[in-house]
């Protein structure tokens, strides 16, 4: 399965083969700038020592914006892994929302600040909470595209993984049962070719993680991720092929990890310079911007709209994020359940103690010398 | 008032759960057509169809997982794992996805769906399909886990489990599935779930049990009524959230407590009870708070002698209680 390659076209011509009018092609640009934006800046405040975890999608963006522009807002459904940074600015978290999960403040919407960066979730755009065990989330968008089919709604399911997740046993458990009940769900590795430091070489015994869609009775779609439109043209068939019926898609992108994992990380251990200045030539981001200038669609004075835009929306977002106020400690005992906080233990027998917290007469006496 | 066995309680209320609410699946391996292993799913494939009540293949995680994913998108899943010493491939999706998901989206998502999963020994199934399991699960935060002892409360319990707006596991223990019996109305009664229930009064000394050995702590306080020993049986129902308050006032009352499980006794969720209780009851005490539990080995062994060697039962219960009562 090689990878295809669609520069040799204008990109007007293939966007009008695809469907994509002028402003999806440049809409479509001006996420990929928006995201990269934002995940520089997260960076950058990591740095100035303000958020004290970064997850980045530098390098993914292209196929991150392309294989989701064709989902439906706030019906499909998005299960998101740590890197969805772009994904997610596609499918509408507002970059102040993406802020508001870096500083972890209490009206984030993700957690409310109780989450690291990068687990981003909102109910409202039908965005999943995601945790940090890898893989798990492809079987709750098996199962979201499960009760789609059971109640006909008409929605389809994505969700995204590393081409590290997808070693994982959920990835079998999901991909073989969506396989068997035909659900409408689509798989999204991108690969990136690290599971942190191991490469590609020792996470995988076959090249392409596509290939294990035969396995599913799926189609396995390889596609390069530097190549914006050839993932346009993989995720809108995975989403057509799901919506009539016709069953789940695995997508691998492979695309390029420009930062280290985390962080936390320090890349430079276990890759060499070289390949850290060579990847770079796969960053979808300034190809497709020389495919859009080449098509005629973008010019020094529109790109420079789009930068000055991306560059205030990064302010504007960081400084009202940062602004907001910290979660309040008082409410960090909610939400464990739906109904009221564990019970206190006060009635006749027993007053002052308490069954949920420092229990016992030393902690009521502690309590009462407050 | 109907008598029915425990297993007709489960798959009574399964049905009318079903019927009641069209968003109800079930789910699991061999549920189906055959209804079950333990037959607990029996006819609901042929009342509601194969898109309610689906057989999965032998895959835990997804089970569990998909459950989740269908709780999220508007369905009530109720996954039935085969046998509870199987639930470990799911544990991850238990623990780190369903429990957390309401506390660490701050209440914007939720997984209502009651995991069904037969538990306990004494029926022959060695290491592997006798284990109790409770303590693993009743450890974590977002979980409600409730064990069953009676038809009566089998009904009631699953229907607030199922109605319930977070993630339970509800254990039901195999040996009980046929051999307890009892009356339940034919109403749409629900037992609330963390509400435990004093099965018998009493003086002297307090047992606190649930699943079988509930049956068993009640077996031990009429064994001890002819010697003058009087027992208070408290059947917890529901581990978590535990009914503290049914718990101190027993043992409040009575000064003596025999905490009773069938897990191995290191760690087990009695352990818990025993150090609330040391905790809250200190000076109400009369005695040491003493264990009754399976023996510290990795697994029931099946040869019958070796069976009836691990399981905790009646007699051993009263010795207990015939050593604390004269402390």
């Amino acid at each position: 399965m090689a990878a295809t390659r669609t520069e040799s076209k204008a990109a007007t011509e293939i966007g009008a083969e695809l469907g994509l009018a002028r402003d999806d092609l440049l809409e479509m640009y001006r996420l990929m700038v928006v995201a990269r934006a934002v995940d520089e800046r997260m960076w950058i405040l990591n740095r100035a020592g303000k958020i004290p975890f970064v997850i980045s999608g530098q390098g993914h963006e292209g196929a991150q914006v392309a294989v989701t522009y064709g989902l439906r807002k706030a019906h499909d459904w998005m299960v998101p892994y740590y890197r969805s940074v772009a994904s997610l600015i596609t499918f509408g978290m507002t970059p102040r929302e993406i802020m508001l999960a870096q500083f972890a403040k209490g009206n984030d919407p993700s957690s409310g600040g109780r989450q690291m960066p990068g687990h981003y979730g909102m109910p409202e755009r039908q965005i999943l909470s995601l945790s940090s065990p890898v893989a798990t989330q492809l079987l709750h968008a098996t199962g979201i595209a499960l009760a789609a089919k059971i109640r006909k709604t008409d929605q389809v399911a994505m969700t995204y993984l590393g081409e590290g997740s997808s070693n994982q046993g959920d990835f079998h458990e999901g991909l073989n049962f969506a396989g068997i009940h035909r659900l409408p769900v689509v798989y999204v590795v991108e690969n990136n070719g690290y599971a942190i430091s191991v490469p590609m070489a020792l996470q995988s015994a076959v090249e392409d993680i596509a290939m294990r869609a035969a396995g599913y009775n799926m189609p396995g779609v390889v596609v390069d991720g530097s190549d914006v439109l050839a993932c346009y043209r993989a995720g809108r068939d995975a989403i057509d092929r799901a919506r009539a019926g016709e069953g789940p898609t695995l997508i691998e992108a492979k695309v390029t990890r420009l930062t280290a994992h985390s962080s936390d990380d320090q890349h430079t251990k276990y890759r060499t310079a070289e390949e850290i200045e060579s990847e770079k030539g796969r960053d979808a981001l300034p190809l497709f911007r020389d495919q859009l200038r080449s098509a005629g669609l973008l010019d020094e004075e529109s790109e420079a709209a789009i930068l000055e835009e991306s560059r205030k929306v990064v302010e504007d977002s960081t400084d009202w994020a940062e602004a907001q106020p910290e979660p309040d400690p008082a409410t960090a005992q909610r939400w464990v359940y739906a109904d009221a906080p564990p019970a206190r233990m006060d009635d006749e027998l027993w007053t002052g103690a308490r069954f949920a917290g420092d229990g016992g007469p030393f902690g009521t006496l502690a309590a009462e010398e407050d | 008032m109907a008598v029915q066995t425990l297993i007709e309680a489960v798959r009574s209320t399964l049905a009318d759960e079903m019927r009641r609410d069209e968003r109800i699946i079930v789910l699991g391996e061999d549920v189906g057509k055959k209804g079950g292993v333990f037959l607990a799913t029996d006819g609901l494939f042929d009342e509601f169809g194969g898109e309610r009540v689906l057989d999965t293949p032998l895959s835990e995680s997804l089970i569990v997982g998909a459950s989740i994913g269908a709780a999220i998108n508007g369905l009530r899943p109720v996954p039935e794992i085969q046998f509870a010493d199987f639930i470990f491939p799911a544990f991850n999706q238990i623990l780190s996805e369903a429990a957390r998901m309401r506390y660490r989206s701050n209440n914007s998502f939720a997984c209502p769906m009651t995991i069904r999963a037969p538990y306990g020994g004494g029926v022959h199934g060695a290491l592997y399909h006798s284990q109790s399991v409770e303590a693993f699960f009743a450890h974590i935060p977002g979980l409600k886990v409730v064990v069953p002892s009676t038809p009566y409360d089998t009904r009631g319990l699953l229907r607030s489990a199922i109605r319930d707006e977070d993630p339970v596991l509800f254990f039901e223990h195999k040996k009980m599935y046929r051999s307890v019996r009892g009356d339940v109305p034919d109403t749409d009664y629900t037992v609330p779930l963390g509400k435990a229930k004093v099965t018998r009064e009493g003086r002297d000394v307090t047992v606190v049990g649930y699943g079988l050995m509930a049956h068993y702590a009640l077996e031990a306080a009429e064994l001890l009524e002819s010697e003058g020993v009087s027992v208070e049986v408290v059947d917890l129902r529901t581990l978590r959230p535990l009914d503290g308050t049914t718990l101190l006032e027993s043992v409040g009352k009575t000064g003596k407590c025999v905490v009773v499980y069938e897990d191995n006794r290191f760690g087990g969720f009695g352990a818990e009870i025993a150090a609330i209780l040391a905790e809250e009851a200190f000076d109400r005490l009369d005695g040491p708070i003493v264990r009754v539990t399976g023996p510290d080995v990795p697994g029931v062994p099946y040869n019958h002698v070796l069976e009836d060697w691990f399981m905790p039962n009646p007699d051993r219960i009263a010795d207990a209680v015939r050593r604390l009562a004269a402390y």
